[in-house]
């Protein structure tokens, strides 16, 4: 059996049709960005779920922590202000 | 100690709050094993899975039959990495899960030890086997670990045409001559048991449910699953005008249910020791094509690391 390989792993965002920014679908190995981009092909796009790849080496990656969760995103939720629904318009202007 | 405890509490309070576990969130030692062990076999499964389908690739009875087993077994390599991908969140390795794959430590699911000796067999494992595990897939969809929930959620909208493929070929067969729909009775006579018995041991035999329902790795037990499966998959081989080989099957008016007869365990631990039909020749596939394949990656390493130096020598030069 072979010994240890140097695959890496890598972070695999597709772009789908509608344009919307790239999204991570998974990871997967590969020895190289480029083959990484061929294999993401295979493994995440089979039924056309994407028109662009990018590969991310998962050690490249900085994650938040979910210890600190609470510091980072609770100062956002009693910020109703930032939010349209906030402000009154009357309904004569329709839309807004 | 109560340190310990208190994580543990917390985690189950997090867990019952129908939360995700992700990742880097503090886990239990065991749930983490328990999900290794789960994951990587559920991985094997799909990986050991493409080879009774393969056996027919090449004797497909039609281009359409064959491009779409081709494409299934492709799904099914596809799956067997989302699912490597998945364990490896949790700290595993993936050769070393490989490993086990080949040397016979590590199980994947028991149904692969069967052989197809005839076409009308991939019509039946289209249509019972994969209809079986979409039926497990689609409660795992809602499983407390976040990368294993949304593995299968790509699995199991895949996995949909898989069982309509094998419904198609069996109702062609069954719609065919006498002799064709013998065939898709022969399959659906062998296929029937080794099907509900994917679902694992009934409850009071199967140990480590509980923990793992309690955790939400699993959200409904054995026997429901099975249940479910026997109920959905009665009247579709009723519409073939196929018999069920259980005598004792019964619709139960009072309980909504089918009532089903005993089923064989004896057989499905005899298959889980290694003594199916196929196991040795499953493994021996698998470690062919593993050893075969050693050349392709030691080239692609070696680009790799061309590659690698090339960019480092053009950095230079610059």
């Amino acid at each position: 059996m072979s010994t240890k390989d140097n695959w890496k792993i890598w972070e695999i965002f597709i772009r789908s049709r509608n344009g919307l920014s790239h999204k991570h679908v998974g990871s997967l190995h590969a020895p190289d960005a480029e083959m990484a981009i061929k294999n993401a092909r295979d493994v995440y796009t089979r039924r056309s779920e994407g028109i662009s790849i990018w590969v991310i080496p998962s050690d490249a990656v900085t994650a938040s922590s979910p210890d600190e969760s609470e510091p980072l995103f609770t100062p956002a939720d009693d910020k109703v202000y930032r939010h349209p629904t906030f402000y009154e318009i009357p309904d004569e202007i329709g839309h807004m | 100690m109560t340190k310990e405890m208190n994580l543990e509490d917390r985690f189950q309070d997090y867990v019952d709050g129908e939360n995700k576990v992700e990742p880097k969130h503090w886990m239990p030692e065991k749930y983490r094993k328990t999900l290794i062990r789960q994951i990587s076999q559920h991985a094997h499964s799909e990986v050991v899975g493409m080879l009774p389908e393969a056996n027919w690739i090449t004797r497909a009875p039609s281009l359409r039959r064959k491009i779409a087993l081709l494409a299934k077994v492709q799904d099914e390599a596809g799956h067997g990495l989302y699912l490597y991908s998945a364990a490896e969140t949790l700290g595993a390795d993936r050769q070393d899960l490989v490993a086990d794959l080949l040397s016979g430590k590590a199980k994947y699911s028991s149904i692969f030890n069967y052989p197809t000796p005839t076409w009308a067999d991939m019509g039946a494992i289209g249509w019972l086997v994969d209809g079986a595990a979409i039926a497990n897939q689609v409660m795992l969809c809602r499983t407390s670990y976040g990368p294993y929930a949304r593995a299968m959620v790509r699995i199991c909208k895949e996995e949909s045409f898989h069982q309509r493929q094998g419904y198609e070929i069996t109702m062609t067969l069954a719609k065919g001559t006498p002799a064709q729909k013998k065939l898709a009775q022969d399959a659906l006579n062998r296929w029937w048991w080794p099907s509900i018995m994917m679902f694992g041991p009934s409850d009071d035999n199967s140990p480590n449910s509980a923990q793992s329902m309690k955790w939400k790795i699993k959200r409904k037990s054995n026997d429901e699953l099975r249940q479910e499966f026997i109920d959905k998959t009665v009247p579709q081989a009723e519409y073939l005008g196929l018999t069920i080989p259980d005598p004792d099957l019964k619709w139960n008016e009072e309980t909504g249910h089918y009532n089903y007869g005993e089923i064989n365990w004896e057989e499905f631990y005899n298959v889980i020791k290694g003594n199916g039909k196929c196991n040795k020749q499953r493994l021996e596939a698998r470690n062919k094509a593993h050893d075969e394949g050693a050349w392709v990656r030691e080239a692609a390493n070696a680009y790799a690391e061309k590659q690698a130096d090339r960019k480092k020598n053009e950095t230079h030069a610059a």
